[in-house]
């Protein structure tokens, strides 16, 4: 019996159920990857972080919460009403929805039912979910205009370019994962890495994919659309109180969300490290939920790793990034992915394969030489010729300065 | 010309250095080696996620101060108990930010505070203007006024920021007598100045 079916046969309480534990999960999560990105971070400057609320500081985060939920509600005067209300819940509310068709367990008993974590089975599940993420744009965008402040505004078209931007790389980098797995349903995905995780076999695509996936979240480096330096506070700088709380659950649930994801699509989904498949049964199965979060977790790690580390690029070298590099590489790559596929599905043999990649390789890299040495050249036409004296107490002239 | 000591322009930093006879370092590389760099930095991140934090639990845990930390005034005792200061109101000069206010007294036979001839009746340091400068200390001809290495002054009214002058006093130690009372016998200000007074004498003791 496939995924699909199995869940097709859930009563609805059942459904109900599994709703509330997408929410309760994702709300959970939200409060503990606050903590626990807080304590890192804080960790990596060498800072203890919070650890004054509960033991370990772990309810900081609700205690944040509660505080913002008692504050002052503001709407500016300027502020389109309607829509700055709207915004919030439009970002909130996308955000969980792409959980419906992420897989989390293999095959479960819930209260004595048999099925799978999952809400749905969409034969377009991935689909769905860059769909999801594209409608939780409009939150963010919608809440930049509806301010009727110039810092919210600018903030929320940098984050709808940004995220329209690298939404393209990331879904070309997902063909690849449709090319090879011949799905574009999350639980046959899941199925057809059983052998080998994706992220061995379309490595480049991983790469991609994980680059991308934190410039679809606004996170850093990638952060522009809050870029604190130069928009205040970016798209949410004129929202206070329980819509302010909205868009924070909403950022952190989409984090959650993009590294389900990608365990689903890249690092086999709930399926236990290779070696330790046998641990997958126990539990009736419930333990592979371990295996999917151990996963997330680990993503979740990255994009703390990453906003510990990196400076947040300049827009126009984070547009460059996406556009001449990010789409170029992936186009190309899908052209070597699909080819590679085509010749072994029609039975070529392996040394023909290995050929092809090879040559791939060799052009590639044979292309980056090209490109560096005439760099190079061009570096040295552009050295200064002789000096030119200055004859006064002058400031120095633009011209007179070394281009670096 | 030749032998002139004047300082070039150059010297006085009027003429531009050429930016163009500077040695160009290029800031970055671009390519495998600058990506390479670029990777070490999450090592760096990564590797002081296992090193000792810096962070002070600071009220549980109270780390000492610099020795000579500027902290809150205390106003010192000669060794038999007498106070230092003689109210010249030197402190509240020097002060830049106004915050010291002094009111001076004569000392009489029955009602000495400080040897010599005044002391100091009102002492006043408002800490809501201190800065905490020390220009006080330095001004002091007697050592009464110096600073302790105390920073624990936040406080939630304005009024209590002013501290009297039994706030400042330093306590009684060993050996010391509560003014006010007469001075050593054959002892005068000078002595005390030098530090010939090294405790209290029996004959000081009196009743009031």
């Amino acid at each position: 019996m496939t995924t699909a079916q199995l869940i097709g046969q859930d009563p609805g309480w059942i459904i109900a159920v599994k709703g509330l534990l997408v929410f309760a999960v994702c709300v959970l999560l939200t409060l503990m990857a606050v903590w626990g990105e807080r304590r890192i971070v804080a960790r990596m400057q060498m800072r203890l972080g919070p650890n004054r609320v509960g033991p370990f500081g772990l309810v900081q985060a609700l205690a944040d919460g509660v505080k913002l939920a008692l504050k002052e509600d503001l709407i500016p005067a300027a502020a389109d009403k309607i829509v700055f209300i709207i915004a919030p819940i439009i970002s909130a509310t996308t955000c969980f929805m792409s959980f419906a068709v992420i897989p989390v367990t293999g095959k479960v008993s819930l209260f004595g039912h048999e099925t799978v974590m999952q809400m749905t089975d969409l034969p377009v599940g991935v689909l769905y979910v860059l769909a999801i993420a594209s409608v939780g744009v409009y939150g963010i965008v919608l809440a930049g205009w509806s301010s009727g402040s110039t810092y919210p505004l600018l903030g929320g078209l940098r984050s709808s370019a940004q995220v329209i931007s690298y939404e393209v790389a990331m879904g070309l980098s997902l063909v690849a994962v449709f090319i090879y797995s011949g799905s574009m349903s999350t639980s046959d995905i899941v199925a057809a890495q059983s052998k080998w995780w994706f992220a061995v076999v379309l490595f480049p695509s991983f790469v991609i994919y994980s680059i991308s996936m934190v410039g679809e979240t606004n996170r850093a480096p990638f952060d522009l659309a809050e870029a604190e330096g130069e928009l205040v506070g970016g798209f949410h700088t004129e929202y206070s109180s329980l819509k302010f709380a909205l868009f924070f659950l909403a950022e952190y649930v989409n984090i959650v969300a993009v590294s389900a994801l990608a365990t689903t699509l890249f690092l086999g989904g709930y399926h236990a490290l290779p070696g330790l498949t046998f641990t997958e049964t126990w539990l009736g199965g419930w333990f592979t939920l371990f295996w999917f979060f151990a996963k997330v977790l680990f993503f979740f790690f990255i994009f703390v790793w990453l906003r510990g580390t990196l400076p947040r690029l300049r827009y126009d070298q984070f547009m460059k990034f996406g556009w001449k590099v990010l789409i170029p590489v992936s186009l190309f790559w899908i052209m070597v992915v699909a080819t590679m596929r085509v010749l072994s599905l029609r039975g070529a043999s392996r040394v023909t394969v290995l050929i092809c990649a090879s040559a791939v390789v060799a052009i590639v890299l044979l292309v980056n030489m090209a490109y560096e040495s005439s760099k190079k050249k061009i570096s040295k036409a552009s050295q200064r010729g002789p000096e030119i004296p200055a004859p006064f107490a002058v400031p120095a002239l633009p011209n007179s300065r070394e281009e670096v | 010309m030749s032998d002139q000591i004047e300082p070039t322009r150059r010297d006085l930093g009027l003429e531009p250095i050429q930016i163009s006879s500077v040695e160009s370092v290029p800031v970055s590389k671009n390519g495998a080696s600058s990506f390479g760099k670029q990777l070490l930095g999450f090592w760096v991140t990564f590797k002081a996620m296992f090193k000792k934090v810096n962070t002070v639990q600071y009220p549980e845990v109270k780390e000492p101060t610099a020795p000579r930390f500027h902290g809150r005034h205390q106003l010192n005792r000669h060794p038999d108990g007498l106070e230092k200061c003689i109210g010249c109101e030197l402190c509240a000069w020097a002060c830049p930010a106004d915050a010291i206010y002094v009111e001076g007294a004569s000392n009489t036979e029955e009602n000495r505070m400080s040897p010599g001839e005044r002391y100091g009746k009102v002492y006043q340091i408002n800490y809501l203007r201190c800065i905490f400068c020390g220009l006080c200390i330095e001004a002091c001809p007697t050592r009464a006024l110096t600073m302790t290495n105390e920073y624990e002054l936040a406080d939630n009214s304005r009024s209590s920021l002013i501290y009297e002058k039994a706030d400042l006093l330093a306590p009684l130690r060993d050996g010391m007598l509560m003014p006010p009372h007469p001075m050593y016998p054959d002892m005068n200000d000078t002595n005390y100045y030098k530090g010939d007074v090294l405790g209290f004498h029996p004959s000081q003791e009196v009743q009031t």
